[in-house]
């Protein structure tokens, strides 16, 4: 029988917390192949129709933003939560929330047009994707109440409401019975980027400008670092006077907020209306993003056109090849695994032990000492 | 009484799944890892489970599928956290996530197609007693199981030296593992048996709950059989009774849209949600209360130094 031994290395490698995130969408790769084949597809043309064809025009570079500004958006303000080994995992429940404040002036005040529309538009989504937020970060700075399950429970609870909403009180009356809401007039929309190029919106803009700002935050500024030692150390924390209630609140209403900007930003620009279901699962999507992006703000943004691309290869191979667009989960979700498991090569060395082969006791001991 | 009876039978069946999949995780977290994958090891124990039934036509089988598939994927989460120690809250969502997009590609040739049911036990003259005969001898087989199951984890855990060595690993794996106990085989033994749980728990809403396959179909029960843990304060007769007030609250709010209780559907839906909410408020407040009963070493990688 063989058997894995992990051996501490003496300091973080950082030729691996370069090359992991290359080795684990490498393997994804491979994987993806035995799966396609498994499912009777030629690997090369798979592949090709996956990655290569979905961005080998203009008009589906767009597409593609279209598809990572969301992803990077949340994924930044999640990074964030995660180096404070805070769990904020409600992200697609803020999200839904930010979408719906947002739209209650296109919805319930369509005739309040002009320049004030799109700006309040988007503050409303980001209150509303905040104040959802919130709600773990109060139960768990008050009561203690585990994040983790209160924010996902919360997630539910909003694709409940929004369901409610859009077949009930907002439901367009004009609609024909269909559960959406009116269409957002044209001062409610957001623009797109280049109109004659494709359909790519400002969204993409609030992603790179989000992605910049935290990463300014989280390199050179104080909060940044109070972000960093509460997350390793909370003792740390503590003794340098960094509240940690603080914190929690902090980066829950920071990742809320971004998730409800993101929200908002996608019903405005990419649906124009509400409707039952917004969302393939960015909320979730962005946790892989995340840490693709190594928590990471720039390479956030790489990691978040890498998951956009999964989902436009997912549609690509369901058109073209007959397989289910869920395979893009799939794709998601063994990225994700790889990229953890890859990451372990940063901190420790990897030794594979055969059944027979004698212990090495002494060696890696002078290794330490030295 | 027909009624009551009917409602009773229906909050059995709503709570078996719950009870099976928090009765493995309790035995995972007591072991000292946190298994975040509970909902994405259900849905594809619910996949191989109508899978195998629905193509051999024997619920038996699918229940057997169940629990191999359940088993399988949690091997995985296994070999990532305690072989490579890699971060358990994250290893378990992406074992969530990736059991929600891998099932629903398994499953695409499912939707719409008849299951097969697990037949109800049926004992001549006494599943025939007027109400307490069914409530007693005429359920599905996992909702004894269940109880049996519930059970022997009490015992185990409490009452045998394995049960305690688990538990104490739990506590501190540094000094177990200074006490020469193989913490890591012990882990990966609690994991595969939370992960057999967990995709039988699957097996029962494909195979007795809904015999169809439906995507999503576990709807958060995973994430609710964590909650239950976490209420139960890690123990298990607290896991039934919660589990049991969790189907009640399940099928409640189904009657209530039945009779056409003038809320909104949606909002007695997220009912279930909302009340995992409020208990788990309810049970973290009293701070002493959890500090005592959660594991000391929940969550923590180990790597054995030598």
């Amino acid at each position: 029988m063989m058997r894995l031994e992990l051996v501490k290395r003496p300091q973080r490698s950082a030729l691996f917390s370069v090359l992991s995130p290359f080795i684990a969408f490498a393997l994804t790769v491979i994987a993806g192949a035995i799966m396609f084949a498994l499912l009777g597809v030629n690997p090369f043309n798979a592949f090709n129709v996956y990655f290569i064809q979905p961005v080998s025009e203009v008009w589906q570079l767009h597409e593609l933003a279209i598809k990572a500004a969301p992803l990077i958006l949340i994924a930044v303000g999640l990074s964030v939560c995660y180096k404070a080994n805070i769990w904020n995992i409600g992200a697609e429940g803020q999200f839904i929330l930010g979408s719906i404040f947002g739209s209650i002036i296109p919805v319930l005040f369509p005739d309040f047009e002009g320049p004030l529309v799109l700006p309040l538009m988007l503050l409303l989504g980001m209150v509303g994707g905040a104040l959802y937020a919130s709600i773990p970060a109060l139960l768990k700075t008050r009561f203690s109440t585990n994040e983790i399950l209160t924010s996902l429970m919360l997630v539910y609870v909003a694709q409940l409401f929004l369901d409610w909403l859009v077949r009930g009180p907002w439901r367009d009356p004009q609609g024909h019975g269909f559960p959406q809401t009116i269409q957002f007039s044209d001062s409610a929309t957001l623009p797109q980027l280049m109109p004659d190029a494709g359909r790519a919106n400002w969204g993409f803009v609030f992603a790179l400008v989000a992605a910049v700002g935290i990463w300014l935050m989280m390199s050179r500024m104080l909060k940044g670092f109070e972000v960093r030692v509460l997350g390793s150390s909370p003792r740390a924390g503590r003794f340098a006077g960094f509240g940690f209630n603080k914190m929690v609140f902090f980066t829950f209403l920071l990742s809320g907020a971004l998730a409800g900007l993101a929200g908002i930003s996608e019903v405005s620009g990419a649906i124009g209306q509400l409707q039952p279901v917004i969302s393939p699962g960015y909320g979730f999507t962005a946790i892989i993003v995340a840490f693709l992006g190594r928590l990471n703000p720039l390479g956030i943004v790489a990691a978040g056109l890498v998951l956009a691309l999964t989902y436009l290869g997912g549609e690509a191979v369901q058109t073209a090849l007959g397989i289910s667009d869920k395979v893009a989960r799939v794709f998601q979700g063994m990225l994700l695994f790889f990229v953890l498991g890859c990451d372990t090569l940063i901190h420790y060395r990897i030794r594979l032990i055969g059944f027979a082969a004698p212990k090495l006791e002494a060696a890696p001991k002078l290794e330490e000492a030295r | 009484m027909d009624i009551t009876v009917n409602i009773l039978l229906t909050i059995a069946t709503a709570a078996t799944p719950l009870l099976i999949a928090a009765i493995g995780e309790l035995v995972v977290e007591r072991s000292g890892v946190l298994n975040l994958g509970v909902e994405g090891m259900m849905i594809m124990g619910a996949v191989g489970g109508f899978g195998a039934g629905y193509l051999t036509g024997s619920p038996w089988i699918g229940l057997l599928a169940a629990i191999i598939v359940g088993a399988l994927f949690s091997l995985l989460f296994a070999v990532m956290t305690l072989s490579l120690a890699t971060n358990q809250v994250a290893t378990g969502l992406s074992l969530t996530l990736l059991g929600l997009g891998l099932s629903g590609m398994i499953g695409t040739s499912f939707v719409g197609q008849p299951g097969v049911r697990l037949p109800n036990l049926d004992i001549p003259g006494l599943s025939s007693i007027p109400v307490v005969g069914k409530l007693i001898f005429g359920q599905d087989p996992l909702f004894y199981l269940s109880i049996a199951l519930t059970a022997a984890v009490m015992w185990f855990l409490f009452k045998t030296r394995t049960g305690l060595t688990l538990r104490s690993i739990g506590d501190s794996h540094s000094s177990a593992h200074a006490l020469g106990i193989k913490v890591i085989r012990y882990r990966y033994l609690a994991v595969i048996f939370g992960g057999a749980c967990a995709g039988l728990a699957g097996g029962h809403l494909s195979l007795v709950y809904t015999p169809q396959w439906v995507e999503n179909m576990s709807a958060g029960r995973g994430w609710i059989a964590l909650a239950l843990v976490v209420f139960a304060s890690w123990r298990p007769w607290r896991v039934l009774a919660g589990a049991y007030i969790f189907g009640a609250v399940w099928i409640g709010q189904l009657h209530a849209q039945a009779f056409g209780i003038p809320v909104p559907s949606q909002f007695l839906s997220s009912l279930p949600y909302l009340a995992t909410i409020v208990v788990l408020v309810l049970i973290s407040r009293n701070k002493r209360l959890t500090m005592m009963n959660t594991p000391a070493s929940l969550g923590q990688p180990f790597v054995p130094d030598r």
